[in-house]
This record gives structure tokens, C-alpha cells and sequence, in this order.
């Protein structure tokens, strides 16, 4: 069963696709391009769609997803943590 | 699934074009309109109201925009018939006259003078035989080409990206090489993405009149922002579905063109495409004015896909919501035609989600109502580009 999926090999985050998704849960993730698996200790409860970090990121650092730059990170992040508005921000406005 | 041979039922209209709805409409060239427009919509039934809040005091390229909305309406190949009630007549006629150059029959009332009752009471008599005459008009075989497609998404998550809106990037693939005309928009939701568009135009002049539409929505932006605009755009909702920035959602969004298509050119909000192909149109993000900025440009069938569960619709485009999200399918069923939910758990090929939803496209053209039709969604909402005077 699929837990989350990632857009294209290279991306440093998985998107969760089921509901119910807990901390400790060893997620099998779907990498659409080209197609493959991961797996992956998830270290937060991450709701359906929110996204998981799938390397550690330090301040500074930039997000890829679909392959393009989609923000900055702005607090530190493990591997296996929640990504989101908490610790990453648009690069525009 | 689809080919050149593929045909589907229409209403041919006076200047050509096909429509897949045959609605007589009332449309309030202003505000103060509205009253009478839905009197004469509640006596004659099967007439649709437009009511919306503006029209009044407008000036410059914000009335400019303000008509070419309304006329677009009216001239809709969904539409086969417009009564027009504007508070006085001057700006009716020019209303009416906008709409008569389908050929379509359009008449107009201006109130002042006359008052409501009298208005009302002769606005209904001519709605009632524009009406009856519409009941008479069958529809007849059309080429898919002659088929106008637009798309907008909504309340997106992360799986729109994932799974609804490269759906529909799919079928627009499918779409394209059938000289069918398409369109797209959501100009501040290519923030992040416009660089990926340059490959995707035709020539160096249709990349230059984007980024020129681009540019100019940036600024408008720039000028007004107090934020990095979270909560407005992403929305809240979208943050809510897991989406992060404006470049996660614009990613996102771009999904919808597909992979192959080209942007063949550019047009300014409200305008209709001078051939086949895939158009963009500037437009605002929201919605509803992007959905009715679409029907005013004259496109007949509309996909929208969401993943948070955005519930709009149109008065006179049909809204066909495909949504990818499992969660979103089970509470919000109601309001969801393509459930491309199996695309997240790989039992369902995009190939094969692109036909499903070509699928419900043919079958909402021949007349299949949609949800958001069956639910009575008729969101009408008139963009404005600044106050009036």
C-alpha cells in the first residue's frame, strides 16, 4: 500500500496520500518518475496531503519538488518530518 | 476514447459557434437591474436570472472590462436567447448591440421611466417567446472540433497536483491535436512556473505577451500586498490540504496544460480566442471570476479540479470537478463528477483518468448535467480592475 507519493527522483519531499498516517509508521512512498519506491520512517503524525521530508534540510536551504525550487527553509528539518508553513516560505512576494 | 470522428450533440447558433446548454437568460446590465431581471426570471419559468452588483459609475478599462463580460455572456453559444434590463438605456442598447452580432435574438429594457412593474410586465412578455422559441431548437451532430474547453482548479491540495490536474493535463493533451480550443489562466498562480511555460509557446512573441500579463498582475500585487499573501494565496484552504507556497500551487496548477500542448496565444480577460488551440487568459485566481471570465470568452464545457472540495458552478458553463483526493471523495461526493482518487493508490493509469474525464465531457456536452448544475451552483461574479468614479 501506498503512503505517499514523490513527483520525480531528486525531490526532497513525499506528499501523504492516505489518511491516518502516525508518527514511527515506515511509509512506502511512490516515486512517479521514474517509476519506484522508497521507504521512509515518518518522525511526525503528517495529515493526507501534507508532505514529508525525505533528507534533513538546514536554514537556508532550498526545497525541490516536480524538480523546481518551491521555497525556503526556515527552521531546521529531519528526514522524516512534517514539511510545511511552519518551516519552509515562498522565495516571492 | 476520442479521435476527429468523435462527434457530439450541440446547439448550432446563429454565428456558428456550438453550445452544449440552450438557456434564455436575463441579464442586469447594473445593479439596481437585478430586481426586475429575477421578477421576470420568477414569471417565466425555465428563464435564468444573472443578477451580480455592478455596473454603476464604472470608468475607463474597468467598464471596458465590465461590458465585454456582460456581451461575452450574452454571446455564449450556451445562451440562445438574452433579455437585457438596465436602469436606463443607453448603456442597455449598447449591451444589446454587443449580443445581436451573434445573430442571436436579444432584446433590451432601460427602467428609468417606465419603473418596475412596466418593465417587468414587458421584459416578461418577450422573455416568454424567446423562450418558446428556444424549446423548439434541437440538437444536431457536431465535430469535436467546434468544442470549446476551459480549466480552472480550486481549492487545491497537494494531491491536485498529484493526481486531478495533470487529469486533466492528460485529456487537454488528448484535446489539442483535434484542433478543439482550449484555455487556461490563473495569472498570479504561475508564480514560480513561468519560466516552464517559455518552452511552451508557440513563438517568442506569445512568451513576450505573456510575460507582459505576467508582469503586469506581479505588480499589481507588489503594489497592494501587506503579507507574503499565506492565507490568500496559497488560501487557507490550500494550506489546510498541505500545500506550503505559491510555487508548490503553481506547479501544481501548470499540471493542467499537460505535456504536450502549445500556447498558441494570449488574451486579456473576457477576450475570445480568434482560432483553435490552447489560449491563455489573464485572470484572477478566485474562482468564480475566473469561471465567469471564461463563459463571457465563450467557452462552452469547463474543467475544475479540486482537492480541498471547492463546490462552484456557472450560470450558463457547465463545471465538471474532478478531484484526485480520497478524503475530499467521500465527504464532499455530492459535488464531485471524475473521482481520479485511484490515480494516488496506482489502480488507475493517468491515461485512463484522462478518459474518464473526456468521458463525462462528452456526456455533459450531449446534456448530462453536471453536479454543480444539479446542485444549482450559479456563481456569476463580474471582475473589477479598481473603484469607480
Amino acid at each position: 500500500m501506498i503512503h505517499f507519493v514523490v513527483h520525480e527522483k531528486g525531490d526532497g519531499v513525499g506528499v501523504v496520500v492516505v489518511e491516518g498516517c502516525r508518527k514511527g509508521l515506515r511509509a512506502l512512498g511512490w516515486i512517479m518518475e521514474p517509476d519506484s519506491t522508497v521507504k521512509i520512517e515518518l518522525r511526525d503524525d503528517i495529515p493526507i496531503g501534507h508532505k514529508v521530508a525525505l533528507r534533513d534540510f538546514k536554514v537556508g536551504d532550498t526545497v525541490i519538488k516536480y524538480g523546481v525550487d518551491i521555497g525556503r527553509v526556515v527552521a531546521p528539518i529531519r528526514k522524516g518530518e512534517h514539511l510545511h508553513v511552519h518551516n519552509v516560505k515562498t522565495k516571492r512576494w | 476514447m476520442i479521435s476527429k470522428k468523435t462527434k457530439f450533440w450541440g446547439y448550432r447558433r446563429e454565428n456558428g459557434r456550438v453550445g452544449v446548454r440552450n438557456h434564455v437568460i436575463v441579464l442586469p446590465v447594473d445593479d439596481l437591474s437585478n430586481a426586475a431581471a429575477e421578477a421576470v426570471a420568477h414569471n417565466i419559468k425555465g428563464v435564468m436570472a444573472l443578477p451580480h452588483p455592478y455596473g454603476r459609475l464604472q470608468f475607463g478599462a474597468d467598464l471596458e472590462l465590465h461590458f465585454r463580460t456582460l456581451i461575452g455572456t450574452g454571446c455564449n453559444p450556451n445562451v440562445a436567447a438574452v433579455v437585457v434590463i438596465g436602469i436606463e438605456e443607453g448603456w442597455t442598447q449598447r449591451v444589446v448591440d454587443g449580443i445581436a452580432e451573434t445573430g442571436k435574438p436579444v432584446i433590451g429594457f432601460g427602467i428609468e421611466g417606465h419603473g418596475d412593474h412596466d418593465t417587468i410586465m414587458r421584459a416578461s412578455q418577450a422573455a416568454k417567446k424567446f423562450l418558446q422559441a428556444a424549446s423548439e431548437l434541437h440538437r444536431v451532430e457536431c465535430p469535436i472540433s467546434t468544442l470549446w474547453v476551459s480549466t480552472k482548479c480550486g481549492e487545491s491540495d497537494t494531491t491536485s497536483g498529484c493526481g486531478a490536474n495533470p487529469t486533466v493535463g492528460n485529456a487537454f493533451d488528448k484535446l489539442y491535436p483535434l484542433k478543439t480550443t482550449l484555455l487556461f489562466g490563473e495569472t498570479s498562480e504561475i508564480t514560480g512556473g513561468e519560466k516552464l511555460l517559455e518552452a511552451r509557446c508557440r513563438t517568442p512573441k506569445v512568451w513576450r505577451d505573456f510575460m507582459f500579463m505576467f508582469n503586469r498582475y506581479q505588480e499589481m500585487i507588489n503594489r497592494h500586498k501587506t503579507s507574503d499573501l499565506s492565507e490568500s494565496q496559497p488560501t487557507k484552504g490550500n494550506i489546510a490540504g498541505g500545500l506550503t507556497t505559491i510555487e508548490e500551487k503553481a506547479l501544481g496548477n501548470i499540471q493542467k496544460i499537460g505535456r504536450k500542448c502549445i500556447i498558441d496565444g494570449v488574451l486579456d480577460k473576457a477576450e475570445t480566442p480568434t482560432g483553435p488551440g490552447l489560449w491563455f487568459m489573464d485572470s484572477s485566481s478566485a474562482a468564480a471570476e475566473m469561471v465567469t471570465l471564461c463563459a463571457a470568452a465563450g467557452f462552452v464545457v469547463h474543467f475544475f479540479p479540486t482537492g480541498q472540495g471547492n463546490v462552484i458552478g456557472n450560470p450558463i458553463l457547465p463545471v465538471i470537478k474532478i478531484c484526485a483526493n480520497p478524503r475530499t471523495v467521500r465527504l464532499m461526493s455530492e459535488h464531485i463528477d471524475v473521482d481520479t482518487s485511484g490515480l494516488l493508490r496506482r489502480e488507475l493509469t493517468m491515461d485512463e483518468a484522462g478518459d474518464a474525464l473526456l468521458d463525462c465531457m462528452l456526456r455533459t456536452a450531449n446534456g448530462r448535467l453536471t453536479s454543480a448544475e444539479a446542485l444549482g451552483h450559479r456563481e456569476f461574479v463580474l471582475t473589477r480592475l479598481y473603484e469607480s468614479a
